[in-house]
Protein backbone atom coordinates (compact mmCIF):
# COMPACT_ATOMS: atom_id res chain seq x y z
CA UNK A 1 0.00 0.00 0.00
CA UNK A 2 1.72 3.11 -1.15
CA UNK A 3 -0.19 6.35 -1.17
CA UNK A 4 -3.66 5.84 0.22
CA UNK A 5 -4.63 9.37 -0.78
CA UNK A 6 -3.98 8.74 -4.46
CA UNK A 7 -6.72 7.63 -6.84
CA UNK A 8 -6.73 7.17 -10.60
CA UNK A 9 -7.68 10.72 -11.58
CA UNK A 10 -7.30 12.70 -8.38
CA UNK A 11 -5.48 12.82 -5.12
CA UNK A 12 -6.69 14.09 -1.79
CA UNK A 13 -4.50 16.70 -0.21
CA UNK A 14 -4.54 18.97 2.79
CA UNK A 15 -7.36 21.43 3.16
CA UNK A 16 -5.72 24.80 3.57
CA UNK A 17 -8.32 27.34 4.70
CA UNK A 18 -6.39 30.27 3.17
CA UNK A 19 -6.34 28.69 -0.27
CA UNK A 20 -9.78 27.13 -0.01
CA UNK A 21 -11.53 30.27 1.15
CA UNK A 22 -10.47 32.15 -1.97
CA UNK A 23 -11.40 29.25 -4.22
CA UNK A 24 -14.71 28.60 -2.51
CA UNK A 25 -15.69 32.24 -2.72
CA UNK A 26 -15.30 31.89 -6.48
CA UNK A 27 -17.07 28.51 -6.74
CA UNK A 28 -19.95 29.74 -4.67
CA UNK A 29 -20.69 32.43 -7.24
CA UNK A 30 -21.97 29.59 -9.38
CA UNK A 31 -25.47 29.25 -7.98
CA UNK A 32 -25.87 25.80 -9.53
CA UNK A 33 -22.92 24.62 -7.44
CA UNK A 34 -24.36 26.26 -4.36
CA UNK A 35 -27.76 24.68 -4.78
CA UNK A 36 -26.35 21.22 -5.41
CA UNK A 37 -24.13 21.40 -2.36
CA UNK A 38 -26.05 23.37 0.26
CA UNK A 39 -29.48 22.85 1.71
CA UNK A 40 -29.67 26.32 3.17
CA UNK A 41 -29.56 29.51 1.20
CA UNK A 42 -26.12 30.93 1.43
CA UNK A 43 -25.73 34.19 -0.43
CA UNK A 44 -22.31 35.35 -1.52
CA UNK A 45 -19.47 35.60 0.93
CA UNK A 46 -16.17 37.36 0.44
CA UNK A 47 -13.00 35.25 0.71
CA UNK A 48 -12.48 36.82 4.14
CA UNK A 49 -15.92 35.73 5.34
CA UNK A 50 -15.40 32.25 3.88
CA UNK A 51 -12.08 32.06 5.68
CA UNK A 52 -13.69 32.91 9.01
CA UNK A 53 -16.29 30.19 8.51
CA UNK A 54 -13.66 27.67 7.47
CA UNK A 55 -11.37 28.40 10.35
CA UNK A 56 -14.22 27.72 12.73
CA UNK A 57 -15.26 24.52 11.00
CA UNK A 58 -11.96 23.17 9.77
CA UNK A 59 -9.32 25.17 11.55
CA UNK A 60 -8.65 23.09 14.61
CA UNK A 61 -7.78 19.49 14.01
CA UNK A 62 -10.65 17.73 15.64
CA UNK A 63 -11.09 14.05 16.16
CA UNK A 64 -13.41 12.43 13.66
CA UNK A 65 -13.55 15.40 11.35
CA UNK A 66 -11.42 15.11 8.20
CA UNK A 67 -11.27 17.74 5.46
CA UNK A 68 -9.46 17.27 2.17
CA UNK A 69 -8.98 19.25 -1.00
CA UNK A 70 -9.19 17.38 -4.31
CA UNK A 71 -6.47 17.90 -6.89
CA UNK A 72 -6.13 16.35 -10.35
CA UNK A 73 -3.22 13.98 -10.80
CA UNK A 74 -2.60 15.32 -14.30
CA UNK A 75 -1.94 18.98 -13.55
CA UNK A 76 -2.39 19.23 -9.79
CA UNK A 77 -5.38 21.49 -10.25
CA UNK A 78 -7.58 22.18 -7.22
CA UNK A 79 -11.05 21.11 -8.31
CA UNK A 80 -13.05 20.41 -5.17
CA UNK A 81 -13.26 19.35 -1.58
CA UNK A 82 -14.34 16.25 0.27
CA UNK A 83 -14.83 15.72 3.98
CA UNK A 84 -15.70 13.01 6.45
CA UNK A 85 -17.47 13.61 9.75
CA UNK A 86 -17.83 10.80 12.28
CA UNK A 87 -21.23 10.87 13.97
CA UNK A 88 -21.03 7.70 16.03
CA UNK A 89 -17.79 6.06 17.12
CA UNK A 90 -19.27 2.85 18.49
CA UNK A 91 -21.41 2.57 15.35
CA UNK A 92 -18.45 3.54 13.18
CA UNK A 93 -20.69 5.80 11.09
CA UNK A 94 -19.58 8.96 9.31
CA UNK A 95 -21.13 11.45 6.89
CA UNK A 96 -19.27 12.31 3.71
CA UNK A 97 -19.64 15.57 1.83
CA UNK A 98 -18.28 16.11 -1.67
CA UNK A 99 -18.26 19.14 -3.92
CA UNK A 100 -16.51 19.59 -7.27
CA UNK A 101 -16.26 23.33 -7.81
CA UNK A 102 -14.64 23.32 -11.26
CA UNK A 103 -17.62 22.50 -13.46
CA UNK A 104 -15.59 21.26 -16.43
CA UNK A 105 -14.72 18.28 -14.24
CA UNK A 106 -18.33 17.23 -13.77
CA UNK A 107 -19.55 13.95 -15.33
CA UNK A 108 -16.02 12.76 -16.06
CA UNK A 109 -15.46 10.39 -13.16
CA UNK A 110 -13.51 12.79 -10.98
CA UNK A 111 -16.12 12.87 -8.25
CA UNK A 112 -16.46 9.10 -8.19
CA UNK A 113 -12.69 8.74 -8.01
CA UNK A 114 -12.43 11.20 -5.12
CA UNK A 115 -15.20 9.34 -3.30
CA UNK A 116 -13.41 6.02 -3.77
CA UNK A 117 -10.23 7.40 -2.26
CA UNK A 118 -12.18 8.84 0.65
CA UNK A 119 -13.99 5.56 1.26
CA UNK A 120 -10.70 3.72 1.33
CA UNK A 121 -9.44 6.19 3.92
CA UNK A 122 -12.63 5.78 5.94
CA UNK A 123 -12.59 2.00 5.96
CA UNK A 124 -8.93 1.08 6.15
CA UNK A 125 -7.46 4.00 8.03
CA UNK A 126 -10.20 5.26 10.32
CA UNK A 127 -11.63 1.73 10.58
CA UNK A 128 -15.20 2.89 10.16
CA UNK A 129 -18.10 0.51 9.65
CA UNK A 130 -20.28 2.61 7.36
CA UNK A 131 -20.39 5.86 5.48
CA UNK A 132 -23.55 7.89 4.99
CA UNK A 133 -24.42 10.72 2.67
CA UNK A 134 -27.38 12.87 1.76
CA UNK A 135 -28.04 14.14 -1.76
CA UNK A 136 -30.85 16.19 -3.23
CA UNK A 137 -33.28 14.53 -5.62
CA UNK A 138 -32.56 17.19 -8.25
CA UNK A 139 -28.90 16.11 -8.41
CA UNK A 140 -29.07 12.95 -10.58
CA UNK A 141 -25.43 13.24 -11.63
CA UNK A 142 -24.27 12.88 -8.03
CA UNK A 143 -26.75 10.12 -7.27
CA UNK A 144 -25.40 8.07 -10.20
CA UNK A 145 -21.83 8.71 -9.09
CA UNK A 146 -22.57 7.54 -5.56
CA UNK A 147 -24.37 4.43 -6.83
CA UNK A 148 -21.26 3.66 -8.85
CA UNK A 149 -19.13 3.99 -5.75
CA UNK A 150 -21.32 1.39 -4.07
CA UNK A 151 -23.73 3.45 -1.97
CA UNK A 152 -27.20 1.99 -1.51
CA UNK A 153 -30.41 3.94 -1.19
CA UNK A 154 -31.71 4.02 2.35
CA UNK A 155 -34.72 6.30 2.03
CA UNK A 156 -35.61 9.93 1.59
CA UNK A 157 -36.84 12.85 3.65
CA UNK A 158 -39.93 13.90 1.77
CA UNK A 159 -40.22 17.45 0.48
CA UNK A 160 -37.34 18.68 2.61
CA UNK A 161 -36.13 21.52 0.41
CA UNK A 162 -37.98 24.51 -0.92
CA UNK A 163 -36.49 25.93 -4.11
CA UNK A 164 -37.92 27.62 -7.15
CA UNK A 165 -41.42 27.40 -5.78
CA UNK A 166 -41.59 23.66 -5.25
CA UNK A 167 -40.38 21.15 -2.75
CA UNK A 168 -37.76 18.44 -3.22
CA UNK A 169 -36.78 15.26 -1.40
CA UNK A 170 -33.42 14.66 0.24
CA UNK A 171 -32.09 11.14 -0.34
CA UNK A 172 -30.06 9.16 2.18
CA UNK A 173 -27.50 6.69 0.90
CA UNK A 174 -25.15 4.43 2.82
CA UNK A 175 -22.37 1.96 2.23
CA UNK A 176 -21.32 -0.65 4.76
CA UNK A 177 -17.75 -1.73 5.24
CA UNK A 178 -18.58 -5.27 4.10
CA UNK A 179 -20.10 -3.91 0.92
CA UNK A 180 -17.12 -1.71 0.17
CA UNK A 181 -14.69 -4.56 0.80
CA UNK A 182 -16.63 -6.79 -1.58
CA UNK A 183 -16.33 -4.14 -4.28
CA UNK A 184 -12.66 -3.44 -3.54
CA UNK A 185 -11.03 -6.75 -2.75
CA UNK A 186 -7.47 -5.41 -2.78
CA UNK B 1 -60.69 34.00 14.16
CA UNK B 2 -57.13 33.18 15.34
CA UNK B 3 -57.23 31.10 18.50
CA UNK B 4 -54.75 32.80 20.76
CA UNK B 5 -56.28 31.49 23.94
CA UNK B 6 -55.29 27.82 23.76
CA UNK B 7 -51.98 27.75 25.60
CA UNK B 8 -48.95 26.68 23.56
CA UNK B 9 -46.95 25.77 26.63
CA UNK B 10 -49.53 24.04 28.81
CA UNK B 11 -51.31 20.72 28.67
CA UNK B 12 -53.53 18.86 31.15
CA UNK B 13 -50.68 17.80 33.44
CA UNK B 14 -47.57 19.50 32.10
CA UNK B 15 -46.06 22.76 31.13
CA UNK B 16 -43.07 23.60 28.94
CA UNK B 17 -40.60 26.11 30.29
CA UNK B 18 -37.03 27.40 30.16
CA UNK B 19 -34.08 25.93 31.97
CA UNK B 20 -33.77 26.57 35.71
CA UNK B 21 -30.00 26.91 36.06
CA UNK B 22 -30.12 26.37 39.81
CA UNK B 23 -32.49 23.42 40.25
CA UNK B 24 -32.44 21.50 36.98
CA UNK B 25 -28.79 20.41 36.76
CA UNK B 26 -29.10 18.14 39.79
CA UNK B 27 -32.14 16.37 38.38
CA UNK B 28 -30.79 16.03 34.88
CA UNK B 29 -27.52 14.75 36.33
CA UNK B 30 -29.52 11.93 37.90
CA UNK B 31 -31.04 11.03 34.53
CA UNK B 32 -27.58 10.70 33.05
CA UNK B 33 -26.81 8.03 35.63
CA UNK B 34 -29.65 5.93 34.23
CA UNK B 35 -28.07 4.06 31.34
CA UNK B 36 -31.45 2.83 30.08
CA UNK B 37 -32.68 6.40 29.62
CA UNK B 38 -29.43 7.58 28.06
CA UNK B 39 -29.37 4.71 25.57
CA UNK B 40 -32.90 5.56 24.46
CA UNK B 41 -32.24 9.28 24.31
CA UNK B 42 -28.70 9.51 22.93
CA UNK B 43 -26.72 8.05 20.07
CA UNK B 44 -23.46 8.82 21.84
CA UNK B 45 -22.28 6.46 24.60
CA UNK B 46 -24.17 6.79 27.87
CA UNK B 47 -22.03 8.44 30.54
CA UNK B 48 -22.88 9.96 33.90
CA UNK B 49 -22.49 13.72 34.20
CA UNK B 50 -22.09 15.77 37.35
CA UNK B 51 -24.53 18.63 38.01
CA UNK B 52 -21.70 21.07 37.23
CA UNK B 53 -21.25 19.54 33.79
CA UNK B 54 -24.98 19.71 33.10
CA UNK B 55 -25.00 23.35 34.15
CA UNK B 56 -22.19 24.02 31.70
CA UNK B 57 -24.21 22.33 28.96
CA UNK B 58 -27.13 24.62 29.70
CA UNK B 59 -24.90 27.65 29.29
CA UNK B 60 -23.64 26.39 25.94
CA UNK B 61 -27.20 25.66 24.90
CA UNK B 62 -28.46 29.15 25.67
CA UNK B 63 -25.50 30.64 23.84
CA UNK B 64 -26.28 28.49 20.83
CA UNK B 65 -29.94 29.48 20.91
CA UNK B 66 -28.99 33.12 20.88
CA UNK B 67 -26.24 32.93 18.26
CA UNK B 68 -27.50 30.42 15.77
CA UNK B 69 -31.21 31.13 16.02
CA UNK B 70 -32.09 27.65 14.76
CA UNK B 71 -32.94 25.95 18.03
CA UNK B 72 -35.80 25.96 20.58
CA UNK B 73 -35.34 24.10 23.81
CA UNK B 74 -37.98 23.28 26.44
CA UNK B 75 -37.86 21.78 29.87
CA UNK B 76 -40.95 19.72 30.64
CA UNK B 77 -42.39 20.04 34.12
CA UNK B 78 -45.33 18.31 35.77
CA UNK B 79 -47.76 20.92 37.06
CA UNK B 80 -47.99 19.01 40.32
CA UNK B 81 -45.10 20.36 42.42
CA UNK B 82 -43.60 21.99 39.32
CA UNK B 83 -41.42 18.93 38.96
CA UNK B 84 -38.92 18.56 36.13
CA UNK B 85 -39.73 15.39 34.24
CA UNK B 86 -38.15 15.75 30.82
CA UNK B 87 -36.88 17.93 28.00
CA UNK B 88 -37.65 18.58 24.36
CA UNK B 89 -36.24 20.55 21.48
CA UNK B 90 -36.79 21.68 17.92
CA UNK B 91 -33.34 21.92 16.40
CA UNK B 92 -31.30 22.22 13.18
CA UNK B 93 -34.05 24.49 11.85
CA UNK B 94 -33.52 25.60 8.27
CA UNK B 95 -35.67 28.69 7.84
CA UNK B 96 -35.52 28.97 4.06
CA UNK B 97 -36.71 25.38 3.76
CA UNK B 98 -39.04 25.58 6.77
CA UNK B 99 -37.89 22.33 8.27
CA UNK B 100 -36.40 21.12 11.51
CA UNK B 101 -35.76 18.16 13.79
CA UNK B 102 -37.49 17.31 17.04
CA UNK B 103 -36.44 15.34 20.07
CA UNK B 104 -38.16 14.56 23.34
CA UNK B 105 -37.29 12.57 26.45
CA UNK B 106 -38.98 11.83 29.76
CA UNK B 107 -36.16 11.32 32.23
CA UNK B 108 -37.38 9.19 35.10
CA UNK B 109 -38.77 5.73 34.47
CA UNK B 110 -41.61 6.36 36.97
CA UNK B 111 -42.82 9.21 34.76
CA UNK B 112 -43.21 7.13 31.65
CA UNK B 113 -46.39 5.34 30.62
CA UNK B 114 -48.49 8.15 32.08
CA UNK B 115 -49.34 9.90 28.86
CA UNK B 116 -46.77 12.60 29.51
CA UNK B 117 -44.91 11.82 26.30
CA UNK B 118 -48.09 12.25 24.30
CA UNK B 119 -48.90 15.58 25.96
CA UNK B 120 -45.36 16.86 25.45
CA UNK B 121 -45.26 15.76 21.82
CA UNK B 122 -48.62 17.45 21.23
CA UNK B 123 -47.28 20.79 22.50
CA UNK B 124 -43.98 20.40 20.69
CA UNK B 125 -45.59 19.71 17.32
CA UNK B 126 -48.12 22.50 17.72
CA UNK B 127 -45.28 24.92 18.38
CA UNK B 128 -43.34 23.65 15.38
CA UNK B 129 -46.26 23.72 12.95
CA UNK B 130 -48.64 26.39 14.20
CA UNK B 131 -46.14 28.86 15.59
CA UNK B 132 -42.87 28.31 13.71
CA UNK B 133 -44.79 27.42 10.55
CA UNK B 134 -42.44 24.63 9.67
CA UNK B 135 -43.39 22.67 6.56
CA UNK B 136 -42.05 19.41 7.99
CA UNK B 137 -40.21 18.00 10.97
CA UNK B 138 -37.90 15.01 11.19
CA UNK B 139 -37.01 12.77 14.12
CA UNK B 140 -34.41 10.06 14.68
CA UNK B 141 -34.96 6.85 16.62
CA UNK B 142 -32.86 3.72 16.93
CA UNK B 143 -34.64 0.52 15.90
CA UNK B 144 -34.61 -0.76 19.52
CA UNK B 145 -36.51 2.26 20.86
CA UNK B 146 -40.04 0.85 20.66
CA UNK B 147 -41.46 3.59 22.85
CA UNK B 148 -40.22 6.43 20.67
CA UNK B 149 -41.26 4.67 17.48
CA UNK B 150 -44.76 4.04 18.83
CA UNK B 151 -45.11 7.68 19.92
CA UNK B 152 -43.95 8.98 16.54
CA UNK B 153 -46.30 6.70 14.64
CA UNK B 154 -49.15 7.72 16.90
CA UNK B 155 -48.68 11.30 15.74
CA UNK B 156 -48.62 10.29 12.11
CA UNK B 157 -44.88 10.27 11.45
CA UNK B 158 -43.77 8.11 8.51
CA UNK B 159 -40.56 6.12 8.68
CA UNK B 160 -38.64 7.49 5.71
CA UNK B 161 -35.06 6.34 6.08
CA UNK B 162 -33.25 3.38 7.60
CA UNK B 163 -29.56 3.97 8.17
CA UNK B 164 -28.45 0.37 8.23
CA UNK B 165 -26.26 -0.78 11.14
CA UNK B 166 -25.52 2.81 12.08
CA UNK B 167 -25.39 2.10 15.81
CA UNK B 168 -23.71 -0.48 17.94
CA UNK B 169 -24.85 -1.47 21.42
CA UNK B 170 -24.66 -4.68 23.43
CA UNK B 171 -22.38 -6.23 20.89
CA UNK B 172 -24.69 -5.96 17.91
CA UNK B 173 -25.48 -3.42 15.27
CA UNK B 174 -28.80 -1.59 15.02
CA UNK B 175 -30.46 0.46 12.34
CA UNK B 176 -31.18 4.13 12.91
CA UNK B 177 -34.51 5.33 11.55
CA UNK B 178 -35.44 8.78 10.35
CA UNK B 179 -39.11 9.73 10.58
CA UNK B 180 -40.88 12.66 8.94
CA UNK B 181 -44.15 14.51 9.43
CA UNK B 182 -45.51 17.21 7.16
CA UNK B 183 -47.46 20.19 8.44
CA UNK B 184 -50.50 19.24 6.37
CA UNK B 185 -50.40 15.69 7.74
CA UNK B 186 -50.27 17.03 11.29
CA UNK B 187 -53.04 19.49 10.57
CA UNK B 188 -55.45 16.86 9.24
CA UNK B 189 -54.44 14.50 12.02
CA UNK B 190 -54.99 17.02 14.80
CA UNK B 191 -58.23 18.19 13.31
CA UNK B 192 -59.57 14.67 13.42
CA UNK B 193 -58.29 14.37 17.01
CA UNK B 194 -60.26 17.46 18.01
CA UNK B 195 -63.36 16.16 16.31
CA UNK B 196 -63.27 13.02 18.41
CA UNK C 1 -31.48 -3.50 28.34
CA UNK C 2 -28.78 -4.06 30.91
CA UNK C 3 -28.01 -1.34 33.45
CA UNK C 4 -24.54 -0.32 32.43
CA UNK C 5 -23.79 1.55 35.61
CA UNK C 6 -24.84 -1.05 38.16
CA UNK C 7 -22.92 -4.19 39.10
CA UNK C 8 -23.36 -6.71 41.90
CA UNK C 9 -21.54 -4.75 44.59
CA UNK C 10 -20.93 -1.30 43.15
CA UNK C 11 -22.39 1.31 40.86
CA UNK C 12 -20.71 3.88 38.61
CA UNK C 13 -21.49 7.56 39.06
CA UNK C 14 -19.77 10.88 38.64
CA UNK C 15 -19.40 12.75 41.90
CA UNK C 16 -19.14 16.50 42.37
CA UNK C 17 -15.64 17.93 42.39
CA UNK C 18 -15.82 18.76 46.13
CA UNK C 19 -16.75 15.19 46.99
CA UNK C 20 -13.99 13.75 44.83
CA UNK C 21 -11.42 16.17 46.19
CA UNK C 22 -12.26 15.39 49.80
CA UNK C 23 -11.84 11.67 49.20
CA UNK C 24 -8.66 12.06 47.15
CA UNK C 25 -7.19 14.17 49.92
CA UNK C 26 -7.44 11.19 52.27
CA UNK C 27 -6.47 8.51 49.78
CA UNK C 28 -3.30 10.28 48.68
CA UNK C 29 -1.91 9.89 52.20
CA UNK C 30 -2.12 6.12 52.00
CA UNK C 31 1.30 5.15 50.67
CA UNK C 32 0.35 1.56 49.98
CA UNK C 33 -2.66 2.69 47.95
CA UNK C 34 -0.56 5.18 46.05
CA UNK C 35 2.17 2.71 45.21
CA UNK C 36 -0.31 0.17 43.96
CA UNK C 37 -2.25 2.69 41.91
CA UNK C 38 0.45 4.93 40.55
CA UNK C 39 3.96 4.96 39.14
CA UNK C 40 4.66 8.61 39.76
CA UNK C 41 6.19 9.80 43.04
CA UNK C 42 3.83 10.22 45.99
CA UNK C 43 2.59 13.78 46.23
CA UNK C 44 0.51 15.66 48.75
CA UNK C 45 -1.83 18.14 47.10
CA UNK C 46 -4.13 20.54 48.90
CA UNK C 47 -7.85 19.90 48.77
CA UNK C 48 -8.28 23.13 46.88
CA UNK C 49 -5.77 22.18 44.24
CA UNK C 50 -7.35 18.76 43.77
CA UNK C 51 -10.80 20.32 43.54
CA UNK C 52 -9.56 22.80 40.93
CA UNK C 53 -8.12 19.99 38.90
CA UNK C 54 -11.46 18.15 38.90
CA UNK C 55 -13.31 21.34 38.07
CA UNK C 56 -11.03 21.96 35.11
CA UNK C 57 -11.87 18.49 33.86
CA UNK C 58 -15.58 19.17 34.21
CA UNK C 59 -15.15 22.45 32.32
CA UNK C 60 -13.71 20.63 29.34
CA UNK C 61 -17.00 18.83 28.98
CA UNK C 62 -17.61 15.53 27.34
CA UNK C 63 -14.57 13.99 25.65
CA UNK C 64 -15.08 10.85 23.57
CA UNK C 65 -11.51 9.80 24.37
CA UNK C 66 -11.65 9.99 28.16
CA UNK C 67 -14.14 8.67 30.70
CA UNK C 68 -14.05 9.26 34.41
CA UNK C 69 -16.28 7.37 36.84
CA UNK C 70 -16.67 7.45 40.60
CA UNK C 71 -17.48 4.18 42.31
CA UNK C 72 -20.03 3.79 45.10
CA UNK C 73 -21.03 0.63 46.95
CA UNK C 74 -24.58 -0.52 46.39
CA UNK C 75 -25.20 -1.47 50.00
CA UNK C 76 -23.82 1.45 52.01
CA UNK C 77 -23.73 3.92 49.09
CA UNK C 78 -20.15 4.67 50.12
CA UNK C 79 -17.75 6.36 47.72
CA UNK C 80 -14.82 3.95 47.59
CA UNK C 81 -12.83 4.55 44.43
CA UNK C 82 -12.55 5.51 40.79
CA UNK C 83 -12.41 4.11 37.28
CA UNK C 84 -10.76 5.91 34.37
CA UNK C 85 -10.84 5.03 30.69
CA UNK C 86 -8.69 6.28 27.84
CA UNK C 87 -10.09 5.42 24.44
CA UNK C 88 -8.36 5.09 21.10
CA UNK C 89 -11.28 5.50 18.73
CA UNK C 90 -9.38 4.61 15.58
CA UNK C 91 -7.98 1.33 16.85
CA UNK C 92 -10.97 0.64 19.08
CA UNK C 93 -8.82 -0.02 22.10
CA UNK C 94 -9.44 1.26 25.60
CA UNK C 95 -7.08 1.54 28.58
CA UNK C 96 -8.42 1.29 32.09
CA UNK C 97 -7.13 2.41 35.46
CA UNK C 98 -9.04 1.58 38.64
CA UNK C 99 -8.39 2.19 42.30
CA UNK C 100 -10.12 1.57 45.59
CA UNK C 101 -9.08 4.25 48.05
CA UNK C 102 -11.01 2.79 50.99
CA UNK C 103 -8.83 -0.04 52.32
CA UNK C 104 -11.60 -1.95 54.04
CA UNK C 105 -12.97 -2.73 50.59
CA UNK C 106 -9.82 -4.47 49.36
CA UNK C 107 -9.89 -8.23 48.75
CA UNK C 108 -13.66 -8.45 48.97
CA UNK C 109 -14.54 -8.65 45.30
CA UNK C 110 -15.22 -4.96 44.83
CA UNK C 111 -12.35 -4.47 42.40
CA UNK C 112 -13.41 -7.47 40.35
CA UNK C 113 -16.97 -6.16 40.22
CA UNK C 114 -15.70 -2.75 39.08
CA UNK C 115 -13.58 -4.31 36.38
CA UNK C 116 -16.46 -6.46 35.11
CA UNK C 117 -18.64 -3.36 34.85
CA UNK C 118 -15.82 -1.67 33.00
CA UNK C 119 -15.51 -4.52 30.52
CA UNK C 120 -19.23 -4.49 29.89
CA UNK C 121 -19.19 -0.72 29.33
CA UNK C 122 -16.25 -0.83 26.99
CA UNK C 123 -17.55 -3.71 24.86
CA UNK C 124 -21.33 -3.17 25.04
CA UNK C 125 -21.51 0.63 24.92
CA UNK C 126 -18.27 1.96 23.49
CA UNK C 127 -17.95 -0.72 20.83
CA UNK C 128 -14.29 -1.35 21.62
CA UNK C 129 -12.38 -4.37 20.42
CA UNK C 130 -9.82 -4.60 23.19
CA UNK C 131 -9.30 -3.47 26.72
CA UNK C 132 -5.79 -3.05 28.11
CA UNK C 133 -4.20 -2.26 31.43
CA UNK C 134 -0.87 -2.11 33.17
CA UNK C 135 -0.02 -2.97 36.75
CA UNK C 136 2.98 -3.32 38.99
CA UNK C 137 4.38 -6.81 39.35
CA UNK C 138 4.12 -6.43 43.12
CA UNK C 139 0.35 -5.87 42.90
CA UNK C 140 -0.57 -9.52 43.32
CA UNK C 141 -4.09 -8.78 44.50
CA UNK C 142 -4.94 -6.85 41.34
CA UNK C 143 -3.30 -9.44 39.13
CA UNK C 144 -5.51 -12.18 40.61
CA UNK C 145 -8.61 -10.03 40.19
CA UNK C 146 -7.85 -9.19 36.57
CA UNK C 147 -7.18 -12.81 35.71
CA UNK C 148 -10.55 -13.68 37.19
CA UNK C 149 -12.09 -11.18 34.78
CA UNK C 150 -10.47 -12.83 31.80
CA UNK C 151 -7.49 -10.56 31.20
CA UNK C 152 -4.43 -12.31 29.79
CA UNK C 153 -0.85 -11.43 30.64
CA UNK C 154 0.63 -10.17 27.40
CA UNK C 155 4.04 -8.97 28.45
CA UNK C 156 6.14 -7.03 30.87
CA UNK C 157 8.48 -4.10 30.76
CA UNK C 158 11.41 -5.29 32.77
CA UNK C 159 12.61 -3.30 35.76
CA UNK C 160 10.66 -0.25 34.72
CA UNK C 161 9.84 1.01 38.21
CA UNK C 162 12.32 1.94 40.92
CA UNK C 163 10.99 2.14 44.47
CA UNK C 164 12.55 1.62 47.87
CA UNK C 165 15.82 0.97 46.09
CA UNK C 166 14.40 -2.02 44.18
CA UNK C 167 13.51 -2.36 40.53
CA UNK C 168 10.28 -4.12 39.58
CA UNK C 169 8.52 -4.94 36.34
CA UNK C 170 5.32 -3.48 34.96
CA UNK C 171 2.93 -6.12 33.62
CA UNK C 172 0.70 -5.57 30.62
CA UNK C 173 -2.62 -7.36 30.30
CA UNK C 174 -5.41 -7.33 27.76
CA UNK C 175 -8.74 -8.85 26.88
CA UNK C 176 -10.24 -9.04 23.40
CA UNK C 177 -13.86 -8.49 22.55
CA UNK C 178 -14.34 -12.12 21.37
CA UNK C 179 -12.85 -13.38 24.61
CA UNK C 180 -15.22 -11.24 26.65
CA UNK C 181 -18.21 -12.38 24.57
CA UNK C 182 -17.19 -15.98 25.11
CA UNK C 183 -17.10 -15.48 28.86
CA UNK C 184 -20.52 -13.84 28.70
CA UNK C 185 -22.04 -16.69 26.74
CA UNK C 186 -20.28 -19.33 28.77
CA UNK C 187 -21.44 -17.97 32.10
CA UNK C 188 -24.88 -17.14 30.75
CA UNK C 189 -24.63 -13.85 32.68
Amino acid sequence: MNDIFRGNLVRLSAFDPEEMSKTFARWHRNSEFQRLLNASARGLLSPKAELKWMEEEVGEISLGSYFFSIRTLEDDKLIGQINLDVVSWPGGDAFVGLGIGETEYWSKGYGTDAMNVLLRFAFIEVNLKRVTLTVFEYNPRAIRSYEKAGFRHEGRKRLLLNREGRRWDELYMGILREEWLALNPE
Amino acid sequence: MLDIQTQLFESADLHLGPVDHEKDPEIESKWTHDSDFMRLMEINPARPLSAAMVKKQYEKLEKQIEEEKNLFHFMIRAKEADRLIGKAAIYWIEWTNSNGWIRLGIGAVEDRRKGFGTQAMQMLLRFAFAELNLFRVSAMAPEYNDGAIALLRKFGFTQEVSRRSALERDGRRWDLYVFGLLNEEWRSGSRSQEER
Amino acid sequence: MRDLFRGQLVRLTLEKSEVRARAELRWQRDTEFHRLADSGPALLNSERKIKEWFEKQAEKGVDPEKYSFSVRTLEEDQYIGFLGLWVDLIHREAWVGIGIGEREFWSRGYGTDMMKLCQQYVFAELGMERLSLGLHEYNARAFRSYKKCGFRLEGRTRQEVLREGKRTDVLWMGILREEWLQIQNGDGK
